[in-house]
């Protein structure tokens, strides 16, 4: 199935309004010194991944994420003043302030939220996948990981589970090739082999397929693919979506009234490798989507412009909006602590 | 009045609770056959695989799939099956199912139930006795039942199944199979509610789970020797019912509280500090505290008997509250071995 120009065009708005959010969540470190402390985890270079997967849903689907996760609830609508504002920690957050960067959720939207532990997600997509399974109305749920997770207990203990009850989940992992600072090779026994990460899929028996996670059009299509697997009752796939992360792995972290910066990216900063950071940011998807487009006659180059101004004008709105949001009542929290 | 078991209690409360409400179901290791204990034998010829589900040996995962499924609309009871096993789940259940609610700003809540037992006395060894409810009261997020007595587990799940909160269910693997008589029809009990067991003039006493017995026990013996005990049941450690703990030992001055984990770092602990600056005014002696020694528990009979408070330990705590002699002519129990 080929995606018709429409939704060529809003895959394209999603990865340009996930990359101008991100890049403002950057910008606020060296814009708004203090206004973001603690952690952040950018998508960039991710986006395509992101939104090819999040095309493949219908309503009723959910997805299920780790901390980099700034992504998925924009490809789903969320409101991104809400999102940013959650970021700074204000009341007009989407989780009110007590989530942060790492814990955004939008149940409305499908979003069932993020974990900041390496793989606690998994088994939690496979739980949301058996109640939708027992729904019997034929949703599907996504789980998001990176390449790192792939090393605990959870997923491989989830994995074998999904796939022995047929559980309607897709699983996603996004191997950007580093976790945090350490290549894949140096921590993952397939990849040190020369086998793509997808071959655990086949421990538990289930299709394992690797993709160029750079291609929107090609990953809609594999986890569509699979989705419509799940949805048949099925089970589950294992899709490994090769991204190249082009931020670090996260924002420096220091004691408060020290001012926190992104740093260079771990292939520089540790490995000196510029050729291969500068080759990444060559085949970065969000211009390499924009060129196919206009190369193939979907948008012209002004269209192309035009959708990357809405979008900086929208997330100029998200970061008024959540400069102006106020902080909230600290004595507020212990009224969230039980439901 | 009707004659049953802890156990049964259990499962005939799980068996309620599905057939009142389709989005309960039931998962863990084993659990159509029953579990070791036999506690959810027979639900799944009612309720059928779906809602009676086997699951592989993988804590972390099943933990997170009741999570996963609760957060998505079902109200699953999850069985680990002794709470030594939890470690392997805990990431799930502290990180997790007790911070959704919070973290989401309120949006997620987690509707689980956790049933597991602790405790010693089969002689089962250092991996299959602990009684670890301390390190759970200490997650804010989680509510953490501890019943002693049948009609209270059986009311106690039924509320905790109806919670919105995640809430962990804490058995006692020694009070299984006592024979018990239970109402006909068994109410609700509402968590974060204490019972008094025994209203006594003398001393307070607070014990848990298993030293709940022995506690009655030791309130008997006492009582022959022209000493009056109150004994109360928290039942609920998380939120605790300090006002009936506190109320009570303003009437009685004195405080006992017998639990079978390990003194150090126990709810014990907590109980007596909170107990202490609510009622300091009004103690007459400094607070007691039963428990077992900081030690693994040994699968050699002499060792684990030796390692288990009980009764006699909890009589000589309540007379050192009052000023007396152990031993002495009239306690009519033992003097515990050193």
């Amino acid at each position: 199935m080929t995606l018709d120009t429409g939704h060529q065009i809003t895959m394209y708005r999603q990865m340009v309004r996930i990359r101008e959010f991100e890049e403002r969540v950057k910008r606020t470190f060296t814009d708004h010194p203090g206004v973001i402390r603690g952690h952040t985890h950018l998508a960039d270079g991710a986006e395509a991944s992101i939104v090819g997967s999040i095309a493949a849903m219908r309503p009723g689907d959910q997805a299920i994420a780790t901390y980099r996760c700034h992504g998925y609830p924009i490809a789903l609508g969320s409101d991104t003043s809400a999102l940013m504002a959650e970021i700074y920690g204000r009341v007009g957050g989407i989780c009110g302030g007590y989530g942060g960067s790492m814990h955004l959720a939008d149940i409305a939207r499908g979003f069932l939220g993020t974990s900041a532990i390496v793989a606690q997600n998994i088994p939690q997509g496979a739980g949301a996948a058996y109640a939708a399974q027992l729904r019997g109305r034929g949703d599907v749920v996504l789980t998001f990981f990176g390449d790192g997770a792939t090393k605990q207990g959870a997923f491989h203990e989830s994995l074998n589970v999904a796939a022995l009850w047929r559980l309607p989940v897709v699983f996603i992992m996004e191997n950007n090739s580093f976790s945090v600072t350490v290549r894949t090779e140096e921590e993952d026994a397939n990849a040190a082999a020369g086998e793509p990460l997808a071959t655990k899929a086949k421990a538990y028996s289930m299709p394992g397929t690797t993709i160029d996670g750079g291609d929107p059009l090609v990953v809609q299509q594999t986890v569509a693919d699979a989705v419509a697997r799940a949805r048949a009752g099925d089970g589950p796939t294992l899709i490994e979506s090769l991204v190249y992360r082009l931020s670090a792995h996260g924002n420096s972290i220091a004691p408060p009234g020290v001012p926190l910066h992104y740093p260079e990216h771990e292939a520089v900063a540790i490995y000196g490798a510029v050729e291969e950071y500068e080759a990444a940011k060559r085949g970065d998807p969000v211009p390499r989507f924009r060129a196919r487009l206009i190369e193939s006659g979907v948008l012209t180059g002004d269209q192309a412009g035009a959708i990357v101004d809405e979008a900086q004008a929208e997330m100029q709105a998200a970061v008024d909006f959540a400069l102006n949001s106020p902080l909230p009542e600290p004595a507020a929290a212990l009224n969230h602590v039980y439901a | 009045m009707t004659r049953t078991t802890y156990a049964r209690a259990i499962g005939t409360a799980l068996a309620t609770a599905m057939r009142d409400d389709e989005r309960v179901f039931v998962l863990g290791e084993d659990v159509s056959a029953g579990g070791p204990f036999t506690i959810t034998r027979g639900l799944v010829d009612e309720f059928g695989k779906d809602r009676v589900r086997d699951t592989p040996i993988s804590e972390a995962a099943i933990c997170g799939i009741a999570i996963g499924a609760a957060q998505s609309g079902l109200r699953p009871v999850l069985e680990i099956m002794y709470i030594d096993f939890l470690t392997l789940a805990l990431d799930q259940l502290a990180n997790m199912a007790a911070k959704a609610h919070f973290m989401s700003g309120g949006q997620l809540s987690v509707p689980l139930v956790l049933r597991t037992q602790g405790g010693a006395g089969q002689r089962a060894g250092a991996q299959h006795s602990q009684s670890l409810e301390s390190w759970l009261c200490h997650v804010p997020g989680l509510k953490v039942v501890m019943p002693s007595r049948a009609v209270d587990a059986a009311g106690l799940l039924a509320s905790a199944i109806a919670d919105p909160n995640p809430v962990v269910m804490v058995e006692n693997k020694t009070l299984y199979f006592r024979s018990e008589e239970v109402p006909d029809t068994v109410e609700p009990v509402p968590l974060g509610q204490a019972a008094v067991l025994r209203t006594g003039r003398d001393v307070t006493v607070v014990a848990l789970s298993g030293l709940v017995p022995e506690a009655l026990h030791a309130a008997d013996a006492l009582a022959a020797d022209g000493i009056e005990v109150t004994v109360i049941d928290p039942r609920t450690l998380v939120p605790l019912d300090l006002d009936t703990i506190v109320a009570s030992v303003r009437r009685t001055g004195r405080l006992v509280i017998a639990h079978e984990a390990v003194r150090d770092g126990g709810i014990g602990a907590e109980i007596a500090a909170a107990t202490g600056r609510a009622a300091f005014d009004h103690l007459d002696a400094p607070i007691e505290r039963v428990a077992a020694p900081f030690e693994p528990i040994a699968v050699s009979p002499v060792a684990e008997d030796a390692y288990l408070p009980r009764a006699p330990q909890i009589r000589d705590a309540v007379l050192r509250t009052l000023g007396r002699e152990l031993n002495r002519e009239g306690c009519r129990l033992p003097r515990p071995t050193a």
